[in-house]
């Protein structure tokens, strides 16, 4: 029950249009108070338990994102905010753009939309949570995510 | 018999009282900001959650680091719960900050080497003050020992107003509220993450809450020996001053380090001294 109790997350923008991130933001605000269920945003991936990915992954910050990914200890989960972060969104077939959070590292829980509300983004942030008790009681790791060099598109 | 009872009574309260003080705080300061806030006993969660995390460390030394930084804390506390020499108190307190500070150079990450170099600023800032109330407590009672503070005749505050206002600013400082929040953050997404904390986590960082715990009552302690005559009363403004700090730290933003620094070497250390000559001027004795 503590994980639930407590949930730290780490706000990671890949790439995002701001939309989403500024959504993120306004989840800490005295509107919608996520600090009441415990949340607190925390800026070191060493303390968090949720990583909120928001954007899309690009050839640029491919590695940072999976460098921040392994530094999360474990137990840990992925929520993909925005459709950016899901699928690549309105910028998926960019030269650039590899798509989702999902090509690169696993994802536990989606929030959908172009930006999704404040609501939905805790709504998530609630799912993840169940996910995240399931794996500490069945003792589940995050993979380690290998980094490699410089990635080309493939469409390059 | 009765000494090994309180060393168990206080190896359990104190934290207990620390982490209620911690949520009160936050409690507190969600209310002043117009939000419901965290349950009470948020703290304790965030500490059990952080315990059953995975160990993640840059080097082994620092773990190393956090258990110096708790048993030096809980060594201090030891010392003034069995009213030892005030002066010996203040040293092995400052081992304990300084094994914080080596921990987070330790790391060679630059946010916790930029928090460590400013906490050492903060140290520099309020170690004279201490040294000063240390020597206001030797002039009254003729030694520094704190079991003479208990049969003196009237109250400490009687006779050093203004030591317990540069106290107050200590209080503020020690505690890292702001505006002398600097060397860490209380709000981790900010420009220097979390400071010298920034490369822990999990049971890591769970021991320096453990031991921050500890620190919010040996700190108010030390305002509770402006009265300790009357304990009663010397709890209760203990209390006013926690209280105090914490509004102090909704109503200021951030300073620099120059301007703490400042302020502690010119007025804080100007009117502790004030209060020093008044002392050794008029020879007032307490016991
Ligand atoms: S999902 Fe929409 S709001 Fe969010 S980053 Fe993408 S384009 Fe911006």
């Amino acid at each position: 029950m503590s994980l639930a109790k407590s949930p730290w997350i780490i706000h990671v923008n890949c790439n995002s249009c701001n939309g989403c991130d500024i959504e993120v933001v306004a989840c800490l605000t005295p509107l919608y108070d996520a600090e009441r269920f415990g949340v607190l945003n925390i800026g070191t991936p060493k303390q968090a338990d949720i990583m909120v990915v928001t954007g899309s992954v690009n050839y640029k910050n491919v590695n940072v994102l999976k460098n921040i990914y392994n530094q999360i200890p474990d137990p840990k989960v992925v929520l993909a905010v925005g459709a950016c972060a899901s699928t690549g969104g309105i910028f998926h077939d960019c030269y650039n753009v590899i798509g989702g959070v999902d090509q690169v590292i696993p994802v536990d829980a989606y929030v959908p939309g172009c930006c999704p509300r404040p609501e939905a983004i805790l709504d998530g942030v609630v799912a993840a949570l169940s996910i995240l008790e399931n794996k500490k009681k069945g003792n589940i790791k995050g993979k380690e995510v290998k980094l490699k060099g410089n990635e080309v598109p493939s469409n390059a | 018999m009765n000494d090994i009872l309180t060393i168990i009574l206080v190896l359990i309260g104190a934290p207990i009282i620390g982490c209620l003080a911690s949520g009160i705080d936050r409690k507190i300061t969600a209310r002043l900001q117009g939000r419901v806030g965290p349950p009470l006993l948020q703290p304790y969660y965030d500490v059990k959650k952080l315990l059953s995390k995975d160990n993640m460390v840059v080097n082994p030394s620092q773990n190393f680091y956090v258990v110096v930084y708790l048993a030096f804390i809980i060594l201090s506390l030891f010392m003034l719960v069995f009213k030892q020499d005030f002066l010996m108190i203040i040293f092995v307190y400052t081992v304990a900050s300084v094994a914080l500070v080596v921990g987070g150079m330790s790391t060679g990450s630059p946010y916790a080497r930029i928090g460590s170099s400013r906490e050492i600023m903060a140290i520099l800032s309020y170690e004279p003050v201490l040294i000063l109330y240390a020597l206001a407590i030797y002039l009254l009672t003729g030694t520094f020992k704190l079991s003479a503070l208990l049969d003196a005749s009237s109250p400490l505050l009687m006779y050093t107003p203004l030591i317990f206002i540069a106290m107050i600013v200590v209080l503020n400082i020690k505690l890292k509220k702001s505006p002398f929040d600097y060397s860490t953050s209380h709000h981790g997404h900010q420009e220097l993450i979390k400071g010298m904390t920034t490369e822990y986590g999990g049971p890591g960082f769970a021991t320096i809450e453990i031991a921050h715990f500890y620190e919010y009552v040996f700190l108010t302690g030390l305002i509770f020996l402006f009265w300790a005559s009357t304990p009663v009363i010397g709890v209760l403004i203990g209390i006013i001053a926690y209280l105090l700090v914490i509004v102090i730290d909704n109503i200021t933003a951030r300073v620099y380090w120059q301007w703490m620094l400042k302020l502690s070497w010119t007025i804080l250390l100007v009117i502790s001294l004030v209060n020093i000559a008044y002392l050794y001027v008029s020879g007032v004795k307490l016991v």
